[in-house]
């Protein structure tokens, strides 16, 4: 016994001796200025290389083919679709398709905007945090350690990164279809006047950009949920859920004195980029409403995040 | 340093010596000293890789996991941290590793206080903690990508040539492509460890590593985990397999129901039981008979064996000659040596059950 002991003290007065060199060794490892970058990277990476991902992508890339063919079919015959009054937002654009393929974007966006988008943006936002959570790898990034606060800034980049790229989907997907189903060339714009193709273009890109960053309170206030539950699933649905309750909400007149505060209240606002000149009161406050989103729920996701036992 | 008056309250409770080890040492190590003392170990705390005091988390439920741990694991050791499951283990190791905030108390591990310090010391220490986690749609070598590109102290350029040794250290180089799914529980064992190993850590925190393997691959493990040791990486080991602490660790600490019940080196743990004389025989009444003449207390006939606590003054060659001398026909004689659980269950006073 005594020999076991006097073999074991042996070892450990060997082993703490061996630790001093390695930690000498070790004491110059200094943090990279870039790391978070690298986690971006990382993050973006692991995001976009999932088959979810890339399904969600792929079914936003159907609605502007979906929607570009029925049109062609309705009006095969020569006629035009009628109807599609300018009251509204994004109705309007339809009649103009069969003129100009240009309008299938506006008309994707439109379609899509209220509940497809939002929906993709909910399932990447609400499985940010739970997922990780739920799987398990939520503690070992936590641990690599990948920081609390930058973990969770990288997360909402790259919830704003697939916002933005989901939005590209459908513009680029719309334009194709558009291109190669109906003509192209300059365009009447909602107040009338006509401007050129490339001028459309570029007002398309900038149409494609406020809807991104329309997403950007939905992205948050799934990101919050997120961090709430370690279910991803649960996180999902109940974002969802949360959209599809305020898209209720805000068609109900008796509620018009709260509606100005729901995130999706100024969304189709986007459709006043196609005035002339621009009418931007609505495109203001629809930003400004993102803006206020982003930092409430960002705020408690932060504080939430940053003092959550994590116990997955 | 503030919670000098606790520890030096908690320090003049159990002995004298720890007391005047506190009084003699340097105020500020008060704390680790008089534990290490208590645990026959001499170092300081330089020589400390985690320290507790009063370590305590009570969940939101109420529930008391971790009830006052002091815990001290001595740098170098292979330490082995046991108790039945829900024992607390897993609590204490998460709030060690900043996951979990305490409810009371402190943690200081590589010195430095856990969780403030979470950015400065988590780079050194690789942990496998409740079994490996992975993400199915990536291969193990995009996983080990993965989580070095969350460890800021990682270097970028060196991270494949360090993700192909930790592949190659635990066995998975020819897997490394293979999306994790498709592993096994060992396998993704394996990765889980590779993914500690990605850099040189002075520090290991590896909650039940062998969970899931087979027998080889639990040697291999165990042949590992000697070789960091010796490399001089703390490997502070928790498991539920006695036989597992006993077999690699130099140090170990019992827990049960959120208590620390016991800590200190294993061979001391062990001799706190002492081994029992055992002697097969068939005629067990009269070996009981000379025993007790002999001086052996807690004479137990089980059978043909006769087991007694070893006499205190005596040789056990004249033992021995006693029983023969007495016409006793002898077929085995000998001392078993306590083991592990032996020390285990006289220190908890029960089985290895699950805590109710």
């Amino acid at each position: 016994m005594s020999q076991a002991e006097a073999v074991e003290q042996g070892g450990a007065i060997e082993g703490a001796g061996k630790a001093g060199k390695v930690r000498e060794a070790r004491e110059a490892r200094k943090v990279s200025p870039l790391w978070t970058f690298g986690l971006l990277r990382s993050e973006l990476l692991t995001t976009f290389r999932r088959w979810r991902t890339l399904a969600l992508l792929a079914v936003l890339a159907a609605v502007p083919i979906l929607v570009g063919i029925a049109v062609k079919i309705e009006t095969g015959d020569g006629g035009s679709t009628g109807g599609g009054g300018p009251q509204g937002g994004g109705p309007a654009f339809i009649s103009q398709i069969t003129n100009n393929g240009l309008f299938l974007v506006f008309t994707a966006l439109a379609a899509t905007l209220p509940f497809f988008l939002p929906m993709a943006i909910g399932v990447i936002a609400g499985d940010a945090i739970a997922g990780e959570a739920n799987a398990g790898t939520l503690r070992y990034l936590l641990v690599a350690p990948a920081g609390r606060t930058r973990l969770l800034l990288t997360k909402y980049a790259t919830t704003m990164a697939f916002c933005l790229v989901a939005t590209l989907v459908v513009a680029v997907s719309a334009l194709t279809v558009g291109a190669l189903l109906f003509p192209l060339g300059d365009l009447t714009t909602i107040s009338g006047t006509r401007i050129s193709f490339a001028e459309g273009l570029g007002r398309a890109l900038l149409i494609a950009l406020v809807v991104a960053a329309s997403l950007i309170g939905v992205a948050a206030l799934g990101l919050f949920v997120s961090t709430l539950t370690n279910s991803g699933i649960a996180a999902m649905a109940t974002t969802v859920g949360l959209l599809i309750t305020i898209q209720i909400l805000d068609q109900i007149p008796q509620l018009h004195a709260i509606q100005p505060y729901f995130f999706s209240h100024y969304w189709l606002s986007f459709a006043d980029l196609m005035r002339e000149p621009v009418y931007w009161d609505d495109l203001v406050k629809n930003l400004g409403i993102q803006a206020l989103y982003a930092a409430v729920f960002g705020s408690a996701a932060w504080a939430r995040f940053t003092a959550k036992d994590v116990t997955a | 340093m503030e919670e000098l008056p606790a520890a030096e309250a908690d320090g003049a409770g159990p002995a004298g010596p720890v007391d005047q080890a506190g009084l003699a040492g340097p105020t500020d190590q008060v704390g680790p000293v008089g534990l290490a003392d208590r645990t026959g170990q001499a170092g300081d705390l330089a020589d400390t890789v985690i320290a507790t005091r009063a370590l305590t988390k009570r969940y939101r439920g109420g529930q008391l996991a971790v009830d006052g741990l002091d815990l001290t694991v001595p740098a170098g050791s292979v330490f082995g941290f046991l108790g039945p499951n829900g024992s607390g283990k897993t609590t204490t190791i998460r709030m060690l590793m900043g996951l979990i905030e305490p409810t009371a108390g402190t943690a200081r591990v590589l010195g430095q206080p856990m969780p403030r310090a979470a950015r400065a010391v988590l780079p050194h220490v690789g942990a496998l903690i409740e079994g490996p986690a992975l993400y199915g749609f990536l291969s193990g070598r995009d996983n080990l990508i993965r989580y070095d590109a969350a460890d800021p102290t990682a270097d970028p350029r060196t991270r494949r040539t360090r993700v192909a040794t930790a592949l190659d250290r635990v066995g998975l180089t020819a897997a490394g492509g293979k999306k994790a799914k498709a592993y096994s529980l060992g396998m993704k064992q394996r990765l889980g460890l590779a993914a500690a190993l990605l850099q040189p850590r002075r520090l290991l925190v590896l909650d039940e590593p062998t969970n899931g393997l087979d027998p080889q691959g639990m040697r291999e493990i165990r042949a590992l985990i000697r070789e960091l040791a010796s490399d001089g990486t703390t490997v502070f080991l928790s498991s539920h397999l006695l036989d597992e602490i006993e077999q690699v660790c130099t140090h170990a600490a019992v827990m049960a129901q959120g208590r620390l019940i016991t800590q200190g080196a294993v061979a001391d743990l062990a001799a706190g039981t002492r081994g029992r004389l055992v002697v097969t025989t068939p005629d067990t009444g009269d070996a009981a008979r000379v025993l007790k003449e002999q001086g052996a207390g807690d004479v137990v006939i089980t059978d043909d064996r006769v087991t007694a606590e070893q006499p205190p003054d005596r040789d056990l060659a004249d033992v021995n000659a006693a029983l023969v001398t007495a016409g006793v026909r002898v077929r085995g004689f000998g001392v078993e040596r306590a083991s592990l659980e032996d020390a285990f269950v006289a220190l908890t006073g029960e089985g290895f059950d699950v805590a109710g």
